[in-house]
């Protein structure tokens, strides 16, 4: 369906996502929930939006780690296609109680 | 057990606050993650897939109640209740923040713990004999040398950039608790037709994706030498070792390429000049340092302990975990207690905060405060009466802790995997855990016996799948978790590698390869064989045909 920047926060670890905002000033903003970011449809916007999420590293070094990955829309949630990223959006599959499937739920998909 | 000096404390203290200052000029963007990385791994930091995640060393596996209580202070305050202990005798948090990372350190550092050398191309923390001090088959406490490796290595100059990580470890009698034959360098302590106390010295072992037994390359070394020589293996390794591919870098490939005795030769002409040197410790310096692990004063006790008898007469749990958890203690009417942490359908090697706390305070009541950490991601309690052995099996029943079944098929070593490593291309937990769930039944178990299942996430092979009896390897096929299953390895002193029993399968059908394994093995076991030794006998084929055909 699309693709989303993902990185890692630098002062937690915790994963964020890149949603794009209006602010001339610092034109990022980075959101715990996946279904907050911003979703780029073709191959130009994608590359787009992860040159923002580079510069913006670069700049204001809260984010390290920044990649692209790949989303489909699963009843009216974005889901990771790679199953690695999936569990990185969701938390280890083996501790629902912890990161962000406790919040979120998650996990039907991955069980064993 | 060993106590800091004015040094050490000295040490771990400027470490932290250097740690800090590097943190805040992190955070403040002064220094680039380029920059910083390093930095942080040299405190054992890592990032991982949800956060980051802080490997603390617990030296050659001791620590004591104080200290497990710290540990489970971290946990609650700075984590998410909870810690995993590893197969290198460390506990990792998995959910630590940089920002705070700094503050528990200083926490650490408070009951002599640090995060040091638990990354990066150095010597690693030695590993020993989680019964080290206790073992009925001890020659000596090994954990007085770990302690001078320890004081020799930390911070070594010469060995802080190493071609790769480095590993040691030392067993104090001659069954090896330690697998030191999957060690950079092993020590198997021995004695020589005289009496006298040393090692062999075995190197080169490893797993990851070019596994080696380790090769013996001296049958005796006296211990009063062991510092020399362990320079003069390093020394040969640091010259020889490749440093432009990654993968070809540990000592293991180094023994390979150049042939064991052509290394053994080299490290003895460089031990030749310097076995007299400064390194050829000093007894009063010997002395000195096995006086902190004096045996705790043993209570003058009856072999016979008839409170733990009768219980075991009419309860049968109990007996299970008389029978599987609790070990031959050297002194009379103590016992070893193994504690599991492989509770059925939960991950191995993980104790929430509450458990240390449980762990700590029966250290105290009744273990001479101490605890130890096994490879195989267990709790000891060292030294208990045998006569309380009911009221500690309550307490520990009480707290989830009470399973019956180390040494056994549930007893599962295995890596974080997918569910939290980055490097990972499969989960191996949910593999383990559903195995304990297929195989919860305690008579089931009992009637299995000895069996060693090891899963690792990726061919790194922290879960030690190579010497598993039966070993799980996680790996990704065309993005889909998939398992390819090996037979017949082993980590003790008859420490071999597996073999791989053929096409690999699905997460779905992993659980039932091995209870058909099981059950092949209980078709063809002869007397009391254990898995290992029917497998040894029949070969591969048996089981290869039972699995395969069948399908
Ligand atoms: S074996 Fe691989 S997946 Fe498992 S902990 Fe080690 S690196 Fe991670």
């Amino acid at each position: 369906m699309g693709q989303v920047v993902i990185a890692s926060r630098l002062s937690d670890g915790r994963v964020v996502f890149l949603r794009a905002s209006a602010d001339a000033v610092r034109p990022v903003e980075w959101v715990l929930e996946l279904d907050a970011a911003e979703v780029a449809a073709g191959d130009e916007r994608a590359a787009e939006l992860l040159a923002l999420g580079e510069a913006d590293a670069e700049t204001h070094q809260s984010v390290i780690d920044v990649y692209r990955i790949d989303v489909e829309e699963v009843d009216g949630c974005l889901r990771p296609t790679r199953f690695r990223e999936r569990i990185r959006c969701c938390g280890p599959t083996v501790r629902p109680d912890l990161g962000k499937q406790a919040v979120r739920g998650g996990h039907a998909d991955v069980s064993l | 057990m060993y106590r800091y000096d004015e040094y050490d404390h000295a040490l771990v203290k400027d470490r932290v606050a250097q740690f800090r200052r590097q943190v805040a000029r992190r955070l403040s963007g002064e220094l680039s993650e380029e920059q910083f990385r390093p930095l942080r791994l040299m405190n054992g930091l890592y990032l991982q897939l949800h956060a980051y995640m802080l490997r603390v060393a617990i030296p050659y596996g001791t620590l004591d109640s104080r200290q497990m209580r710290k540990l489970a202070y971290i946990a609650r305050r700075y984590d998410k209740g909870y810690g995993h202990f590893t197969t290198r005798q460390n506990i990792q948090y998995n959910w630590p923040r940089l920002e705070e990372t700094p503050d528990i350190l200083a926490e650490l550092a408070e009951v002599e713990m640090h995060a040091i050398q638990t990354s990066g191309n150095c010597i690693r923390n030695t590993t020993s004999d989680p019964f080290a001090g206790a073992a009925a088959d001890e020659i000596e406490d090994p954990r007085v040398w770990c302690e001078i490796v320890r004081q020799w290595s930390t911070l070594h100059p010469e060995f802080s950039f190493l071609p790769r990580k480095f590993k040691i470890a030392i067993t104090g009698s001659e069954h090896d608790r330690a697998a030191v034959k999957i060690h950079d360098i092993g020590l198997l302590m021995k004695r020589d037709a005289s009496g006298g106390v040393g090692f062999e010295v075995i190197v080169g072992g490893g797993l990851g994706r070019t596994p080696f037994i380790g090769r013996t390359i001296r049958d005796f070394l006296p211990k009063e030498d062991l510092l020399s020589y362990l320079e003069a293996i390093l020394r040969t390794y640091n010259l020889l070792g490749r440093r432009d591919n990654k993968y070809k870098a540990r000592i293991k490939v180094t023994l390979h390429e150049t042939g064991a005795e052509e290394f053994a030769r080299l490290v003895e002409a460089e031990w030749e000049a310097i076995r007299d040197s400064a390194l050829k410790l000093p007894k009063e310096e010997v002395d000195r340092i096995a006086a902190h692990f004096e045996p705790p004063a043993f209570r003058a006790l009856d072999s016979e302990s008839p409170t733990t008898d009768a219980r075991a007469a009419r309860d049968p749990g109990f007996a299970s975990w008389v029978r599987h958890n609790t070990v031959a203690h050297k002194a009379p009417g103590y016992a070893i207690v193994n504690i599991s942490l492989k509770p059925v359908g939960l991950p191995p090697g993980d104790a929430t905060a509450e458990q240390m706390d449980v762990v700590a305070d029966l250290a105290d009541e009744a273990s001479f405060g101490e605890i130890r950490v096994t490879h195989g991601q267990n709790l000891v309690l060292p030294h208990v009466e045998r006569e309380r052995l009911s009221e500690v099996y309550d307490r520990l029943l009480a707290a989830e802790l009470g399973t019956a079944n180390v040494g056994l098929l549930s007893d599962i070593i295995c890596c974080p995997g997918l569910d939290y490593c980055t490097l990972a291309n499969a989960r191996s937990i949910p593999i383990a855990t559903e195995i304990s769930k297929r195989f919860a039944d305690q008579r089931r178990l009992d009637e299995v016996g000895d069996l060693q299942i090891k899963v690792s996430g990726c061919i790194n092979a922290c879960g030690h799948h190579h010497v598993g009896h039966i070993g799980i390897l996680g790996v990704d096929r065309k993005g889909v978790e998939h398992y390819q299953i090996q037979l017949g390895g082993s980590a003790t002193e008859d420490a071999a590698l597996g073999k791989i029993l053929g096409r690999g399968f699905s997460a779905d059908e992993v659980v039932d390869v091995v209870e058909k394994l099981v059950s092949i093995y209980l078709d063809l076991r002869e007397g009391d064989e254990r898995f290992i030794d029917t497998w040894r006998r029949v070969g591969q084929g048996p089981f290869k045909e039972g699995v395969y055909d069948a399908a």
